[in-house]
């Protein structure tokens, strides 16, 4: 393989060549990975801010006994939209912004291999959570809670079209979800930069690859859950219906299969996340690249064995709890090694105490104590006192928020410079930081206690004499310290859009690949495509290595939008790939797969019927090839 | 256009086993898959957890029908892959043939499927059992359905001549995707037909 | 609240099976956070250690040390995994001694979850004999009682945090549990599993006592109540059995013999109205009586509106029904 260097690229031709094209036409029909990344960040962030007002009016409710801001009927909603809201449409599609945003970037590439597929993973996203949120204009948000157990959501106790919003949005969600899986994996395979081999990439780029392939394997379990629990209600089947030889335990089986690798797939990226930003505040390479690597994806497969640990108190026989305590119980040493690899690499570094550091540091102290009340819930006979109490409230939001949400801060401070070109502010910084840790600290530690004092979860109110008041009220107090924080950050982030000191390429002086661009970066990403020769391309000089990654000269590729096909392990290059334009066709989809859904949720039939339709008509208006591109085609040389 | 000259020789976005859009199906392909292998999972978990005969009504499902409508699959499946040999030597007749000869058994299995559907003596509503067979059955059959709308879009290309001897990999998808189909059939077909008669 | 003896906390456990759950669960807490304060120790020792020695040096200095596969290999691996193990092996010991109770049980109680509130019955061998309560569950002290748990709706949870770990209440499957207290009082219970619009009112009390006077209690329920001994509870019978009360309510000795509610043959035996709800005093019954919606907001008992005549006397009939 021949490969020439420019001395110049032609920056010009590449611009143009890969700008999205401008007006509303290129508003929504962009494919550009940068866009479609900064959009899932802010749409997740909105959704996120949803969730938090859902929390705070709960927070508000429980501060007391026997408030009634809310009634029954109110809060049931409140609460289930809440857990439906950040853990679908915050806390998955948040990690999809950022990989999205940063992979082609990290890898060298100009996009994503998939790029009107990633346009439709954004449409849908955005339109299946407005579908779930327009369930509030009339006034039947589900009310199930996130597991929405049958019967209590069959059609006999819950006739409204409450969880029809539920099955029909989870199962729109998942088409999203799915997609997007598909695309990253397609990705971290092909279109990797020359050189970067497996054991080269970032370990965001593990996180993420692990939870893709989870979610390809996991997700479908969900979709055939709330399909069935659609039938059910909706043409009388009797799945879940006891008196006809149904089951109820057959939903909660399907749901934790989904359910139990889900909390993988939402924190595998965000850990993949801080295992980047880590070693550029220790001024050092990560320690044990490999261990980390290597236990992500034991997790996300072991993630597949323990789902039956949600199912504890259910009656089901020893052998079988047994069996499932002991892997949920051996699930933590994955986490012990990644843990243990953050430290070593703090350890034998140089600290740097900048605002995502700190939400690192909290990181790690929020994960192991989610990991460790993890491991007391795996406990048969302890869970059978602490599930569904407040205790597992507080076990499953450590994780949450100390292994998605800090996480996700921690890199909202450092890559937003690069997104925006901006910095936000470390006086800020700091503050957010320290209202958000003792904040989540504050509110999720005493849950613990109010859980072991037998306050069972997803209770409107509750009595006076329970000896519960106080630690509510701490609680209570803690979520409005951690929704402050929250709301700092957002004002730094508006103040740093217009005074932010310039970011630069590299602030952080980082490592990785997506630092040796501009901030913001072009539109083609990289004006010549690297070639990768170390983990750290951007600290090669300083620690020795023997070969240096070519950035700056090497390939340009500017005859129409291209990159490179790599092979799968040791990325060489062995195609050049035509990658596609910008296209109406995703949001058409999308738009016409929504049309089917409401169809499917008001029983109308024929708006379903037509709904479908469209987007059969949809799909083979993208997939049929265009002119243009057609007689390209003809005229390439038959390889053979 | 295209066969300006360039300072590196390598293929194209070539069409073969290694595109990014032929992963993006087997990835497809998996997904799918996998929601059968969950359909299936509550087929037997329910069936492990009933009291009474299983079916409940004690007949098994019929194989009169059932059994020749598999053999017309596996046909269909094999006349999908001759067609898409002959693209590969770039006969577009074989190819043309091929998909029209799939797409006519595709259609008898489904015309069969409904005739299946109009003889049996209950319905998704009746018990659990009609639920998940039905649903089993009818996931599949969308399935088929599916493959008969790509097979009448790659026909479509195929007959205005898109495809040839190297580029041919929207049709290569569309087979993949019928070959799976297929053995979806054969794995709810010895499920549901087959193994109640074992027990 | 003085419906009860205080929090119905997990800890201070008042019989066998919480107990040996506890003691677990408080060796659990003790490694958790032992873990938790060497993990945190290490961490700032690695955050400030060398700090001085550092600051002299540029942060545009890379460096690359070893020495860090031995911490991963040790802290995350080997010390872990002891750690777990012993956890594991205690685990299963604590769940293999608290599978079977220490003696027979001496009673079986069928408790049927319903939303929002539960149906206690004293299984027999003859019909006769049978008790049929709601919501209060009495216990004779150290004696184990065997519970058989199905569901009239949807899952609930049993769950009475003093004395054993919950059970799930499934439809279409019976669950059994056993249960001890070995100290005379009255033990808070709830529903567990998220049940619907009321479930944060589906409440029960446990309600422990010798003996002797368990046998005593479960003589009397089986008792009809007496006739009304004056007009104003010959009234009351009457407004509760020509009114839709009977059509839901089951009261003994009388023509109600309606299933859907609670029965209420003995209703003024019992502490609490509505499932825990409220304390059950004259007051309140009158209150849930002309108001159960207000209350209760979705729960299955209509609004009453009779005449005040017709409530007094229906209070002071259900007063009688002891």
């Amino acid at each position: 393989m021949a490969i020439a260097t420019a001395p110049t690229a032609p920056v010009g031709k590449l611009a143009k060549t890969w700008e999205t094209a401008p007006g509303l036409y290129g508003v929504l029909a962009t494919v550009d990975h940068k866009t479609i990344g900064k959009r899932y960040i802010v749409t997740a962030l909105v959704f996120f801010l949803a969730g938090g007002i859902e929390a705070a009016f709960m927070r508000t409710q429980l501060i007391h006994s026997n408030v009634h801001l809310l009634d029954a009927e109110e809060y049931n909603q409140i609460f289930t939209m809440h857990g439906v809201t950040m853990l679908f449409l915050f806390a998955s599609p948040i990690l999809s912004g950022f990989s999205n945003y940063l992979w082609p970037l990290m890898i060298g590439a100009r996009d994503m291999a998939l790029p009107r597929v990633n346009a439709l993973s954004y449409w849908t996203f955005l339109l299946s959570g407005v579908f779930i949120y327009t369930s509030f204009l009339i006034g039947q948000a589900p009310d199930g809670g996130w597991f929405a157990y049958v019967p209590m959501t069959g059609r006999t106790y819950s006739p409204g079209l409450n969880i029809d919003f539920y099955a029909l949005g989870l199962i729109f969600i998942t088409i999203s979800t799915t997609v997007g899986a598909v695309n990253f994996v397609v990705t971290f395979f092909r279109m990797r930069a020359p050189g970067m081999s497996l054991n080269r990439v970032p370990i965001i780029m593990w996180g993420t690859l692990s939870a893709s392939v989870a979610i390809i394997f996991a997700l479908p379990a969900l979709s055939a859950a709330c399909v069935m629990l659609y039938f059910d209600r909706r043409f009388g089947m009797h799945f879940f219906d006891a008196a006809e030889g149904g089951h109820p335990l057959l939903w909660q089986h399907l749901f934790w299969m989904f359910g139990h690798p889900w909390v993988y797939i939402i924190v595998l990226p965000a850990i993949g996340l801080a295992s980047d930003m880590i070693p550029t505040f220790s001024r050092r390479p990560l320690a044990g690249y490999t261990f980390v690597a290597l236990s992500t994806v034991t997790t996300a497969i072991l993630g597949f064995g323990v789902w039956v640990h949600h199912m504890f108190a259910t009656g089901l026989p020893m052998l079988a709890t047994t069996f499932f305590s002991a892997a949920s119980m051996m699930i933590a040493i994955p986490s012990g090694v990644s843990i243990f690899a953050w430290i070593a690499t703090i350890w034998h570094g140089r600290p740097v105490f900048r605002t995502p550091f700190l939400f690192l540091i909290g990181f790690i102290v929020l994960f192991v104590i989610g990991g460790v009340s993890g491991v007391m819930t795996a406990a048969v006979p302890f869970d059978w006192q602490l599930t569904d109490n407040y205790f597992v409230v507080a076990h499953l939001h450590y994780v949450l928020i100390g292994i998605n949400v800090f996480p996700v801060f921690a890199a909202l401070y450092y890559w937003l410079p690069k997104m925006t070109g901006r910095m936000l502010s470390e006086r800020y910084g700091r503050w957010v930081f320290w209202l958000m840790f003792l904040g989540a600290n504050l509110a999720f530690f005493p849950m613990h206690i109010s859980g072991m004092l037998g306050m069972p979860r997803r209770i409107y109110t509750y009595q006076a004499g329970l000896g519960w008041d106080t630690v509510n009220l701490i609680t209570s107090i803690g979520a409005y310290v951690f929704a402050l924080g929250v709301l700092l950050f957002l004002v730094d982030f508006f103040r740093s859009l217009s005074v932010g000191p310039e970011a630069g390429d590299n602030p952080w002086d980082a490592p990785t690949l997506e630092w040796s661009v501009s901030s913001p970066p072009p539109p083609y990403n990289f004006a010549v495509i690297p070639t990768v020769r170390s983990r750290h391309p951007l600290w090669e000089g300083r620690l020795d290595e023997e070969y240096h990654t070519l950035i700056g000269s090497g390939p340009v590729l500017d005859h129409g939008r291209e990159t490179f096909g790599t092979s799968a392990l040791d990325s060489d290059p062995f195609e050049i790939l035509q990658m596609p334009e910008d296209s109406l066709w995703p949001l058409i989809l999308a738009a016409m797969m929504t049309v089917t859904f409401y169809g499917l949720l008001f029983g109308v039939w024929w708006l379903a019927i037509l709904g479908l339709v469209l987007v059969i008509l949809s799909l083979a208006g993208w997939c049929w090839p265009r002119p243009a591109r057609d007689e390209e085609m003809d005229l390439l040389p038959e390889e053979g | 256009m295209a066969m300006v000259a360039r300072p590196y020789d390598l293929p194209i976005s070539p069409q073969d086993g290694r595109a990014p859009g032929r992963l993006g199906m087997m990835l497809l392909i998996a997904t799918e898959a996998s929601f059968f292998v969950y359909l299936l999972f509550s087929y037997f978990y329910l069936a492990s957890m009933a009291r009474g005969a299983w079916p409940p009504d004690g007949n098994n499902p019929a194989l009169r029908l059932s059994l020749p409508n598999t053999i017309i699959l596996i046909v269909s499946s094999g006349t999908m892959w001759w067609a898409e040999a002959g693209i590969r030597k770039g006969q577009q007749a074989r190819l043309r043939i091929g998909l029209l000869v799939t797409l006519i058994l595709g259609m008898l299995f489904l015309a069969i499927q409904g005739l299946e559907y109009s003889n049996q003596s209950f319905t998704p509503a009746t018990h659990a059992y009609g639920s998940l067979f039905f649903t089993i059955t009818g996931f599949h059959g969308a399935h088929v359905a599916a493959g008969l709308l790509m097979n009448i879009f790659v026909q479509a290309r195929a007959w205005a001549g898109h495809f040839t001897a190297t580029r041919h990999l929207a049709l290569s998808n569309v087979a993949l995707y019928w070959h799976f189909v297929d053995v979806v059939w054969i794995v709810v077909f010895l499920s549901l037909y087959i193994t109640p008669r074992l027990g | 609240m003085a419906m009860t003896s205080g929090s119905p906390a997990m800890f201070g456990t008042a019989g066998p099976a919480a107990h040996q759950i506890a003691v677990l669960g408080w060796v659990l807490t003790i490694i958790s956070l032992a873990v938790l304060l060497v993990v945190s120790l290490i961490l700032l020792v690695a955050l400030f250690r060398q700090r001085a020695a550092r600051a002299e040096q540029p942060e545009s200095v890379v460096i690359r040390p070893n020495g860090s596969i031995r911490l991963i290999v040790w802290g995350g691996i080997v010390v872990p995994a002891i750690i777990l193990i012993c956890a594991l092996l205690f685990t299963l010991f604590v769940q293999s001694a608290v599978a079977t109770p220490p003696a027979a049980p001496v009673a079986t109680i069928r408790i049927v979850g319903h939303r929002w509130w539960w149906q206690v019955i004293y299984t027999a061998r003859s019909p006769d004999q049978q008790v049929v309560t709601a919501n209060e569950i009495h216990v004779p002290v150290g004696q184990p009682v065997r519970l058989e748990l199905v569901s009239a709706d949807v899952v609930h949870s049993f769950w009475v945090p003093k004395l054993a770990g919950k059970t799930d209440v499934i439809p279409g499957q019976q669950n059994t549990m056993w249960m001890q207290a070995d100290k005379p009082g009255i033990y808070w219970g709830e529903c567990a599993e998220y049940c619907g619009l009321q479930h944060a009112h589906m409440d029960l009390l446990v309600v422990a006592e010798s003996p002797a006077d368990f046998r005593h209690w479960l003589d009397q329920q089986r008792q009809p109540p007496p006739p009304p001994a004056d007009p104003i509870t010959a009234t009351g019978e009457r407004v509760f059995t020509r009114l839709a009360c009977a059509a839901c309510h089951t009261v003994g000795g009388t023509p109600a013999m309606g299933q859907i509610g609670p029965d209420l043959t003995h209703l003024a035996s019992r502490r609490t109205i509505a499932a825990g709800t409220l304390p059950n005093t004259p007051g309140n019954l009158a209150g849930w009586i002309a108001n159960a919606q207000g209350i209760k907001p979705g729960n299955d008992m209509p609004t009453m509106s009779l005449p005040p005549g017709d409530l007094q006397a229906l209070v002071a009939w259900l007063e009688t029904l002891k």
